[in-house]
């Protein structure tokens, strides 16, 4: 079983968000980056797959500038087999079918039984490249999965439907999932496998250009529409402002 | 055909995003003078086109076949494209759906144009458009611009327009067909079920304690437990402390967990990521704790405390027994 694995680097839940003074992207010499969080999942999912059947091979597919390397090994030192680094100068493609058809003239000569990708990223979040990428290597796709199965040369896939409701859907290899967080629990890399990582290949490849067909014309904070009360002080005095608040404001008795 | 609206079936009745896509479509269509046109599909099209005719629209069309009886992506993705080719719409439009998110990317590769996913507000020059979306988990909103060629695949997050604001009239329907083959559709579905529940239900609960990612680690989740219990709360939780395992899943709220609507809503930790705040934005009043002054969890707050919710919540369980 050939397993590839989508993952990005995203600016972490607490990272500062400067933003350049074109404000059309962020100053990222200031931005704490992490592997995004479906991503993880996604790569769990395929160690797993390949630990049950004992056999096959997990890459990991990544496009972005070099600072994207540090999630790269990370996702080799928690047991992916090797790598592969789409590299472009600036940062990432802000057109989702252009990112896809990059992966997707890397990866259609490596013929992989599936391909693995977080539902969506928490920087962008368009929340297709899963997609798109299995529809133009004409495979299966399935998205928000929540658990999955092989069973001979299908996959099983429960996905996560609204309103609390679940489903399964089954379908042949080759496959592209987009796996929802939760529905593993990932594992932390080992002294063994962070030392290990170090010898493993990065295969780094340089993409051709692309006309995107859409682009960010700015970026900015949002304003609050609500009045909001801010109650501030020492954290005595916040203590004391909200039980104040919770009595005779909101009326908890 | 300038604007198409895709209505989603949820068991023979429109999905409640897809009345609100009505309104964005009349939107469009009183800024830029378009004409906006609906399709409904599936076994219920029937009665989901004698609802949708009941707006003012130009037309319903009503998509009818056996492949599309049950969803597949494979399917309704197949079925749009051939529509989008046959009716030659500018704008496709779409509730961010969870189906949405499973079958439309499919039809922007087959047809290799942009699908402006999960946008919450639509602004036009002169007769270019570019749509508002939510980046970096709610902390940014940024305007993109679609370019190239017509067709353009747009969804609106829920409640970006207002279903009351659709306006009414009479629309005519029309019967479209496409060409579809079993061999097209690679999956086969199960029929959809609910997880056993039990646990917590919170959707009646008068007060809530809600905890996040914020709360650093399984260790410190007594001390809200503890917080809950002084004020006579019940407990709840973002996705991720029940994806970490730090509390059952019947805790969880949002879109994926449960709606709930108390007279105060107290979350700590929580940063107000949109599939978390659709479960609790109806609560009467929001109190949130969270250590970053940016956290777009303020933005619906009532009240808003700026600092370490580490520090703040075993002195107010104190000061509340
Ligand atoms: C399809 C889909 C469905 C989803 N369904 C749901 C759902 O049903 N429910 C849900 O909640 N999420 C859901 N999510 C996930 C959602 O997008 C967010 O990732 C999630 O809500 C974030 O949870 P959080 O706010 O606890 O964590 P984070 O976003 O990591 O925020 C943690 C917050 O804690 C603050 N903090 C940290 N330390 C402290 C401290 N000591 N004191 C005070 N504050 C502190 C930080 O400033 C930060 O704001 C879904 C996502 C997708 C894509």
């Amino acid at each position: 079983m050939k397993i590839a694995v989508l993952v990005k680097q995203v600016p972490g839940s607490e990272s500062p968000l400067p933003m350049v003074s074109s404000q059309d992207w962020l100053d990222e010499s200031q931005v704490a980056y992490i592997m995004n969080e479906s991503d993880n999942y996604a790569l769990e999912e395929a160690l797993q797959i390949r630990e049950k059947n004992n056999d096959g091979e997990v890459v990991i597919i990544s496009l972005g500038p070099n600072r994207i390397q540090k999630v790269i090994r990370e996702a080799l030192s928690k047991g992916a087999d090797r790598a592969i680094h789409i590299q472009t100068d600036g940062s990432y493609p802000t057109d989702p079918l252009v990112t896809a058809s990059l992966f997707s003239e890397t990866l259609k000569d490596e013929n992989f039984d599936l391909i693995f990708s977080g539902l969506q990223s928490d920087d962008l979040g368009f929340g297709q490249t899963g997609v798109l990428l299995g529809e133009l290597l004409n495979m299966s796709t399935a998205t928000l999965a929540m658990s999955t199965e092989i069973i001979d040369n299908k996959i099983k896939v429960k996905r996560e439907l609204e309103a609390g409701y679940f489903q399964w859907v089954t379908m042949s290899l080759p496959a592209s999932i987009s796996v929802q967080s939760g529905c593993n629990t990932p594992r932390y890399p080992s002294l063994k496998g962070i030392m290990g990582a170090k010898k493993k290949e990065i295969n780094v490849i340089t993409p051709p250009v692309m006309d995107q067909n859409q682009s960010i014309k700015k970026i900015y904070a949002p304003n609050s529409a609500k009045e909001t009360v801010m109650v501030e002080g020492s954290v005595d005095q916040i203590v004391e402002k909200l039980v104040n608040i919770f009595r005779n404001e909101i009326k908890i008795t | 055909m300038d604007i198409l609206i895709i209505i989603e079936d949820n068991n023979g009745k429109s999905h409640r995003m897809g009345l609100e896509s009505i309104a964005a479509a009349q939107h469009m269509s009183d800024k830029l003078g378009l004409s906006a046109s609906a399709m409904v599909m599936g076994k219920n099209a029937d009665s989901l086109a004698s609802e949708a005719s009941a707006y003012d629209l130009d037309e319903v069309l009503v998509l009818k076949h056996d492949l599309l009886n049950e969803y597949s992506s494979d399917g309704y993705a197949e079925a749009v494209k051939q529509i989008i080719e046959s009716e030659n719409p500018t704008y496709i439009l779409f509730g961010h759906s969870y189906q949405v998110r499973d079958y439309v990317p499919k039809i922007s590769a087959k047809l290799m144009r942009p699908f402006l996913a999960d946008s919450i507000a639509i602004h036009f020059d002169e007769k270019n458009v570019s749509l508002t979306k939510q980046m970096f988990n709610a902390k940014l909103l940024s305007d993109i611009n679609p370019s190239g060629d017509a067709p353009y695949l747009i969804s609106f997050q829920s409640a970006s327009f207002l279903s009351d604001d659709a306006k009414t009239g009479s629309a005519t329907s029309r019967e479209v067909s496409v060409m579809l083959d079993s061999s097209m559709i690679k999956t086969d579905s199960e029929e959809p079920f609910k997880e056993a529940s039990g646990g917590v239900d919170l959707t009646a609960a008068e007060l809530i304690v809600s905890v996040g990612r914020g709360i650093g680690k399984e260790e410190n989740i007594p001390m809200a437990q503890e917080l809950a219990a002084a004020l006579g709360a019940e407990l709840s939780s973002s996705r991720p402390v029940v994806d970490s395992g730090w509390l059952s899943p019947s805790h969880q709220v949002g879109s994926s967990g449960q709606s709930v609507s108390p007279k105060m809503y107290l979350s700590l930790g929580i940063s107000g990521a949109i599939q978390h705040v659709v479960g609790m934005k109806a609560s009467k009043n929001i109190v949130a704790i969270n250590k970053d002054p940016e956290a777009p969890i303020f933005e619906i707050a009532d009240y808003a405390v700026i600092g370490d919710l580490l520090e703040i919540v075993p002195k107010l369980t104190e000061a509340l027994q």
